[in-house]
């Protein structure tokens, strides 16, 4: 049987959010047992997209975020979206080090985390109606001690 | 974060214990350039070691503090980083900029100063801890 699984969650773009938002889809996520630095990715990579959204998509405004969160069998898919200003150009704002709020101390790091920390980053956006990020990544499967040392016995 | 502030050695040490992010980055730039104004350090080292999540706003931070040390004659460097910790920084190139030390006992920084420190005995038995 197939695991499958979904959430939906929505909340205003207030910073303070950004934790309660990571840490919501780690606890999601915790049902299929990642390891450590596979959940310490996803909440960064969320922790990216709901900071843009915020910083960005809003510009300190506020608005609402909505995070939907899928399992599939092991496979995780992150949608982030908001309906703020929109990206002009995507592929710039992807480049690393790339931002457009340099003064602000801001590493332009965003996309180029998410990127490398998830197994895949699809960016779509229009000018003045909103922007959504749709990320995806597979949880490998843990093998348990007792599993290797059978297997093991197995072989003789 | 807990601020430490070693006089003789004109040492700053900020242990920070949130979670960085965007959110709490700016507390902690806030507060550590009043420090660093305040004491105005030789070093100033950002110690990791209670830090159990950082995205890319720790990287603003830290370059932030570093050029803001440099401005007024310190140097920074970072201590205790943790495996998802130090991800960041490598990828985003800090620790080319950045050097990381080891704190022996939160007096200490590296086995060479410690070196020099245990050649020099005297002043070392005699360091304080600021109160703060």
């Amino acid at each position: 049987m197939i695991n499958e699984n979904e959430m939906k969650l929505e909340f205003i773009s207030k910073s303070n959010n950004e934790a309660f938002a990571r840490i919501t889809v780690a606890a999601f996520v915790a049902s299929l047992d990642p390891t450590i630095e596979e959940i310490s990715d996803i909440k960064t990579a969320v922790s990216e997209a709901v900071t843009n959204a915020i910083v960005h998509g809003y510009e300190n405004t506020l608005g609402m975020i909505c995070v939907k969160c899928k399992i599939k069998d092991r496979e995780v898919t992150v949608e982030i979206s908001d309906n703020g200003k929109g990206i002009e150009n995507i592929e710039m704002a992807k480049q690393p080090l790339y931002t457009s709020k340099p003064n602000l101390e801001r590493s332009g790091m965003g996309f180029t985390i998410m990127e490398s920390f998830m197994d895949s980053l699809k960016v779509e956006s229009v000018l003045g109606v909103g922007t959504k990020i749709t990320m995806k990544k597979t949880i490998k499967e843990q093998i348990k001690e007792e599993q290797v040392s059978l297997e093991e016995a197995l072989r003789g | 974060m807990e601020t430490k502030f070693f006089e003789n050695q004109k040492l700053l040490i900020f242990k920070i214990t949130e979670e960085i992010d965007e959110c709490k980055a700016k507390e902690i730039r806030r507060r550590a350039d009043y420090e660093i104004e305040r004491f105005m350090p030789k070093r100033v080292v950002f110690d990791f070691d209670s830090v159990t999540f950082m995205d890319s706003a720790g990287i603003g931070m830290v370059i932030g503090r570093y050029k803001q040390a440099a401005m007024l004659g310190g140097e920074v460097y970072l201590a205790n980083l943790t495996d998802s910790v130090r991800k960041i920084f490598a990828m985003s190139g800090v620790l080319k900029l950045i050097k990381e030390v080891k704190l022996y006992n939160d007096e200490e920084m590296t086995e060479n100063e410690r070196k020099e420190k245990v050649r020099d005995k005297d002043d070392f038995t005699e360091e304080k801890e600021v109160s703060l």
